[in-house]
């Protein structure tokens, strides 16, 4: 049996009575596609928002690469390897691209408290910064204003930003949120190279990309995993076909 | 002696507390709906106080004064809002303190100008004037206690309002949740526009009940609306609950804190040294209060916002 | 939130190049200046109202550095002038009056100073943060009114500008403004540095998007408190250089009124720049020395009791001016000369 990277045993967090995440326990295997799927209001991204620190959570426990990370703020989780990606685009709109990317690299070279040297022309950090931007096709707008990007290319830079903190798990909160067909064939298209890099949880709602890309799959309803298995099965599974494929097929 | 004097001086920091608590008030409402920061409200308690001298001045009443200064100072504050403040509200922090700033200028400068720089004197009202004995040998000016009944009676009127009117349940959601409350329909301008002209003539209210104790003079706002900062930022932003309870203790500690901090430390100190400390630290208090507020509780005693 | 991010994004290269034109200008002229003032009859008004403005400058720009960079809105520097200026009094009342003493007193306790009221301010978000700055600006300022020993609320009179290495040199007033000049360009040359470097793009990241950095890894507080304390270091030599100047220190060095006219200058000069605040602090207090005649000149055909009352009050029109410079000139004088340059 392979050790996992993320554990997640009963993890819970409720705001006032309504528990919006409700023992959750999950584990992550090493280089898998971990898919997230679940109706609105599931408890996704709040579930995101626990792993990556961003939520308190009020019980339970999230083991990250053999370490139990619960109590940890967000950026010592990120130092250990834990990178995420927001529902909502979130990039330094005034910085270019390279230097968005840049950042991510100098968070995890060396020291920050250095007052002197100009910064946006360390090779060291620069480049590479311009091999994540590569990776996600985006070394062309390099010098490009962050906040002058198309929606789709916001998406695709703010992939490569947390591949640059080196991520031993990346998690993913609704990579296509927000983009067009074609973008979206584009960012499909950059977590399909991404899933050789490293090992990925995603949360999204686009079923094809999820089936497409996924090795596993788990269904969040209500707070609650309800199943977890491999696409194919997932399709098949009656529990979940009533409380989510179905209905959103009805639809 | 001493129990005496903690009872005059624990009157004083009521009084006081209330009168903070009135600034206070309609700030904490205005930062809580609007999130506007708004330096100016410090002066809104100036004009109420210049107002009520200018208008017992002239009527030779301070009653009449005061009812002419209420509504006075409530359109005042109306115009401000719809000459400035209106166009403040979606600026971020900074502008809005730094715009504020001027009016604080202007009107500091203005009252000079209309009343000149000497200060100006209320004569106390007639009824209210002279002392009662309100413990054995000891006595306490009448109007004082009149501040204490007024403040408390207003803090009734706006708890009931707050909490058993339609505008008042408006102007607490407005506090939690602005969006959603122009979401339901409402007229988010005009509940601005109401909250912010309710909050000026309490303010108005607050300098003109004071006017006869203090010395009316230009820039006398400017402390207490620091204060009333403190305030509000203890209690918690747009919390009358919070507004009103750290009034209170502010008045208290400032208070009682001037002049009991040197005696205290007289436990410690040479009389000397604990009267000089005393004296250094006094004022001190409320602010390492504050401080210390802050750093168990960034977000003040009561939040409002979730 | 404050939300600075959106008015003073950073621009793009060319612009930034060209630009560096302005303070080689400013810095020129400030060069130039006693030997102009030299031909000019009134040498020293000049001169002691240049070195007011380049200390000012200083604390400007240093304000500049959280404000401008960090969109930290402190509303309490104006302490870190009480403390510098109050370091050297309290020094040179005993006996201690050598610069080479009393600056590194300063920075150290300017330092110390924002080091304690930094973590406590930065736990806090937004407004609550402007407040609680404040609040520790009054709490100095109370302090000082209350030091019985060093002048109480009337301040205390320095015996004289302070020595360096037992050398009288700064009672010279061309000596002080060469003095004052060095500092300001150290001081503006270090912002610069910072700015520019791992540690200043940090900070910069953080006044974008806080969330953000986390999620790549830094802890913003950490990088906004020695951005904090710097920037007191600063402000405390400011207030140095202004209690040797007056020879004089008190606490309406302090107040929060000052506080608000440092926030002005960096606004006024324009956020994010360095040399833009000095430039603003330039403005604001020529505007302060000129605008009661400027008001006197422009009234004339006004009758001469009116005019003079006029000039009198002539905060009443700065008030006013400070409101609609906040509503229709964001980005300052340096996003009038940018915006000159575009177009």
């Amino acid at each position: 049996m392979t050790k996992s990277v993320l554990e997640l045993r009963n993890l819970r967090k409720a705001y006032g009575a309504l528990a919006v995440t409700d023992d959750v326990s999950l584990s992550v295997h090493p280089g898998e596609l971990h898919a997230i799927i679940g109706p609105n209001g599931a408890g996704k991204t709040t579930l995101i928002h626990q792993i990556s620190g961003l939520l308190p959570s009020d019980s339970g426990e999230i083991i990250f690469d053999g370490e139990d990370v619960t109590r940890l703020p967000m950026h010592q989780r990120v130092r250990r390897g834990l990178a995420r990606s927001f529902q909502i685009t979130s990039i330094l709109p005034g910085f270019s691209a390279l230097e968005n990317v840049a950042l991510a690299v100098q968070a995890r070279s060396g020291s920050s408290f250095r007052f002197f040297g100009h910064a946006a022309r360390e090779r060291a950090l620069n480049e590479p910064a311009m091999d994540c931007l590569n990776l996600v096709d985006l070394g062309a707008r390099a010098q490009i204003m962050a906040g002058l990007l198309s929606h789709g290319e916001k998406r695709q830079l703010e992939l490569s930003i947390a591949l640059a903190t080196e991520p031993k798990l990346l998690l993913l909160d609704e990579p296509l949120a927000g983009t067009g067909q074609e973008e979206s064939q584009r960012v499909v298209e950059t977590l399909r190279r991404l899933k050789s890099h490293t090992t990925i949880v995603l949360i999204e709602h686009d079923m094809d990309a999820v089936f497409s890309l996924a090795d596993r799959v788990s269904v969040l309803v209500n707070g609650r995993l309800i199943a977890t298995d491999t696409p194919e099965r997932i399709r098949a599974n009656a529990e979940v076909r009533a409380a989510y494929l179905g209905e959103e097929e009805a639809v | 002696m001493t129990t005496t004097l903690l009872l005059i001086q624990a009157l004083n920091g009521l009084q006081f507390g209330l009168i903070l608590f009135l600034i206070a008030a309609g700030l904490t409402l205005v930062f809580g709906v609007m999130d506007f920061i708004n330096l100016a409200h410090g002066v809104q308690y100036m004009i109420g106080a210049y107002l009520v001298a200018a208008f017992s001045a002239w009527t030779g009443n301070f009653g009449w004064a005061l009812l002419l200064a209420l509504p006075t100072t409530l359109a005042f504050g109306l115009l401000l809002e719809v000459l400035i403040f209106r166009h403040l509200y979606d600026r971020d922090h900074l502008d809005q303190v730094l715009a504020t700033f001027g009016v604080i200028l202007f009107l500091n400068q203005g009252v000079k100008f209309v009343w000149g720089a000497a200060p100006l004197s209320v004569p106390v009202p007639e009824i209210l004037s002279g002392s009662v004995e309100i413990a054995s040998g000891l006595l306490y000016p009448v109007y004082r206690l009149a501040i204490i009944a007024a403040g408390l009676t207003v803090a009734a009127l706006l708890y009931g309002l707050v909490n058993h009117t339609r505008i008042g349940m408006l102007v607490r959601a407005g506090a939690t949740n602005a969006p959603m409350v122009s979401a339901l329909g409402v007229n988010i301008q005009r509940l601005f526009m109401v909250v912010f002209g309710f909050g000026a003539m309490l303010a108005g209210f607050a300098g003109a009940m004071v006017a006869p104790i203090l010395s009316v003079e230009p820039g006398m706002g400017d402390n207490v609306l620091i204060l009333a900062f403190v305030v509000i930022v203890i209690g918690g932003i747009g919390s009358i609950r919070g507004a009103f309870l750290a009034a209170l203790l502010i008045g208290l500690v400032d208070t009682v804190g001037r002049s009991f901090a040197p005696n205290l430390l007289r436990l410690f100190l040479d009389p000397a040294a604990a009267s000089q400390t005393g004296r250094a630290i006094a004022p001190m208090l409320i602010y390492i209060f504050m401080a210390a507020v802050l750093f168990f509780r960034p977000s003040g005693l009561f939040p409002a916002k979730r | 939130m404050t939300e600075l991010t959106e008015m003073q994004s950073a621009p793009v290269p060319s612009p930034v190049m060209r630009l560096e034109l302005v303070p080689i200008i400013l810095f020129a002229a400030f060069a130039a200046t006693p030997t102009l003032a030299a031909y000019s009859g009134a040498e020293g008004y000049i001169l002691s109202l240049l070195t007011r403005v380049m200390i000012f400058g200083i604390a400007a720009m240093s304000l500049d550095l959280i404000l401008g960079y960090g969109a930290l809105v402190s509303f309490g520097h104006a302490a870190f002038l009480g403390i510098g200026g109050y370091a050297a009094g309290i020094l040179a009342s005993h006996g201690i009056e050598d610069a080479l003493i009393q600056i590194p007193v300063v920075l150290a306790a300017s330092a110390a100073f924002a080091f304690l009221t930094g973590a406590i301010s930065l736990r806090t978000k937004g407004v609550y943060f402007i407040m609680i700055t404040l609040a520790f600006g009054q709490m100095l300022f109370f302090l000082a009114t209350s030091l019985a020993a060093y002048g109480g609320d009337d301040g205390m009179t320095l015996s004289a500008r302070s020595l360096v290495a037992g050398w009288g040199v700064l009672k010279n007033d061309i000596a002080f403004y060469w003095m004052a000049l060095l500092c300001l360009l150290g001081t503006y040359g270090l912002s610069r540095a910072v700015v520019a470097s791992r540690f200043g793009r940090v900070l910069r990241g953080t006044r974008e998007n806080t969330i953000r950095m986390q999620a790549i890894g830094f802890q913003p507080f950490r990088y906004q408190l020695v951005a904090y304390v710097l920037s007191g270091m600063m402000a405390g030599l400011a207030g140095f250089l202004l209690a040797n100047q007056a020879e004089f220190v008190s606490p309406a060095f302090m107040t929060w009124q000052r506080s608000g006219e440092l926030i002005f200058m960096v606004v006024l000069g324009g956020l994010g720049s360095l040399h833009g605040a000095v430039i603003g602090a330039a403005a604001f207090l020529l505007l302060e020395e000129f605008l009661p005649e400027i008001l006197h000149a422009v009234s004339f055909f006004l009758s001469d009791d009116i005019r003079s009352r006029l000039a009198e009050n002539w905060k009443m029109v700065f008030g006013p001016l400070l409101i609609l410079i906040v509503l229709f000139a964001r980005g300052g004088i340096m996003g009038l000369l940018r915006r000159g340059r575009h177009d």
